[in-house]
């Protein structure tokens, strides 16, 4: 009984002292990066928090489907190979990476593909497909609450750099970088909306002016199309490139996928 | 492909008033906007929500274009006896998904 107690009580100051943890890292002195939740109004920080309101949990919910459903050539679903997705915890936190026997990243959607691919024997999913999306967000909700963590793959730094370069390059007809925004002028207004820093904390994310599941792709290429530059091909490697720069620029802050944004 | 999240207590106090939240993947195409093609898209929308407790209706909406995608619904109701709560929508396409939750009132 006594020993039963003592455990209980370990596990509440366990769970204080994760709670203040959790606080400090968040609001805390030293860090003073902000995901966009904390720019959000009350309304959406409560959307994004309640898994039965936050609309990406029924993408989550037809992942979970997918997950179990035999695709391809080879028969098997995704649960054959890997059993439950509780397999898949902390996988999202630490992509873009390089998978086994290849030479590029790829990121998170990519990495899902190249499974089915080449392991299912199943056609490829296109980019921003219900399927992908739902999958990738039911492997990233694993994720949630994992610090971000890129993994420490030298060979991963050529691309990161192209990828930060890519940041500070100015382009498109209004020549900005993205770095002009949501790195010189985070926080202020563009028009009536706060310009967030832009760290990849919530992806896929359900935006309410998309009103459906998006990916990072899709976030950036909204970006290009608004300082008027001409978005990458939908396979080009510089999203994935500037995904690893933007992981790497949020190393430590606290995954939310699927987040909930305006 | 019926998707739906529901949240409505387990338990509830007789007399007492509880939220039922509901949630639904549903497109809500307008039929006003044009496709790739430049062709209209024709309209799918979910054109009725209803519940019912114990079979008895306790709420009904009409639906239209303007609501976005995912329509994400919440009512209240008296609890006044333990039992099923029924929900259903309709709409273009000969769409129809029903859920049930069960509330204990004591």
């Amino acid at each position: 009984m006594i020993a039963r107690h003592f455990g209980i009580g370990l596990a509440i100051v366990f769970i204080a002292s994760y709670a203040l943890a959790q606080g400090m890292a968040d609001k805390g002195g030293t860090d003073k990066r902000r995901s966009g939740t904390q720019d959000m109004g009350g309304v959406l920080q409560k959307m994004q928090d309640d898994d039965t309101a936050n609309p990406g949990m029924l993408f989550v919910q037809l992942g979970g489907e997918l997950w179990g459903k035999a695709s391809g050539a080879s028969g098997k679903s995704c649960a054959d190979c890997h059993g439950s997705v509780a397999s898949m915890k902390g996988v999202a936190a630490r992509y873009p990476a390089i998978p086994k026997g290849a030479d590029a990243p790829v990121d998170l959607e990519g990495r899902i593909d190249l499974c089915r691919t080449a392991n299912q024997r199943a056609g490829s999913l296109t980019s921003e497909s219900r399927e992908l999306l739902a999958l990738t967000a039911y492997v990233a909700h694993q994720s949630r609450g994992f610090p971000i963590t890129p993994p420490d793959d030298p060979r991963l730094a050529p691309f990161r750099a192209r990828g930060e370069k890519l940041w500070q390059a100015r382009q498109g007809q209004l020549n900005l970088s993205c770095a002009i925004c949501h790195d010189d002028n985070a926080g202020k207004k563009l028009a009536g909306v706060t310009i967030p820093e832009a760290h990849p904390t919530g992806y896929p994310i359900y935006r309410l002016e998309w009103q459906t599941l998006g990916s990072l792709k899709r976030r950036l290429r909204n970006c290009l199309a608004g300082i008027r530059a001409e978005p990458y091909a939908y396979d080009a490697p510089e999203y994935v490139m500037l995904d690893l720069f933007l992981m790497d620029r949020a190393r430590g802050m606290m995954l939310e996928s699927p987040g909930v944004r305006p | 492909m019926a998707n739906v999240l529901v949240n409505a207590p387990k338990t509830a106090k007789r007399g007492s008033i509880v939220e039922i939240k509901a949630l639904i993947l549903h497109p809500m195409e307008t039929g006003f906007r044009p496709g790739p093609n430049g062709r209209i898209i024709p309209r799918n929308i979910i054109e009725r929500f209803t519940a019912t407790w114990n079979g008895t209706e306790i709420f009904d909406m009409e639906m239209s274009p303007a609501i976005a995608a995912n329509p994400f619904v919440s009512f209240f109701a008296v609890a006044s006896e333990s039992g099923t709560v029924g929900l259903r929508w309709t709409g273009d396409e000969g769409f129809v998904v029903e859920e049930r939750v069960a509330i204990a009132v004591e």
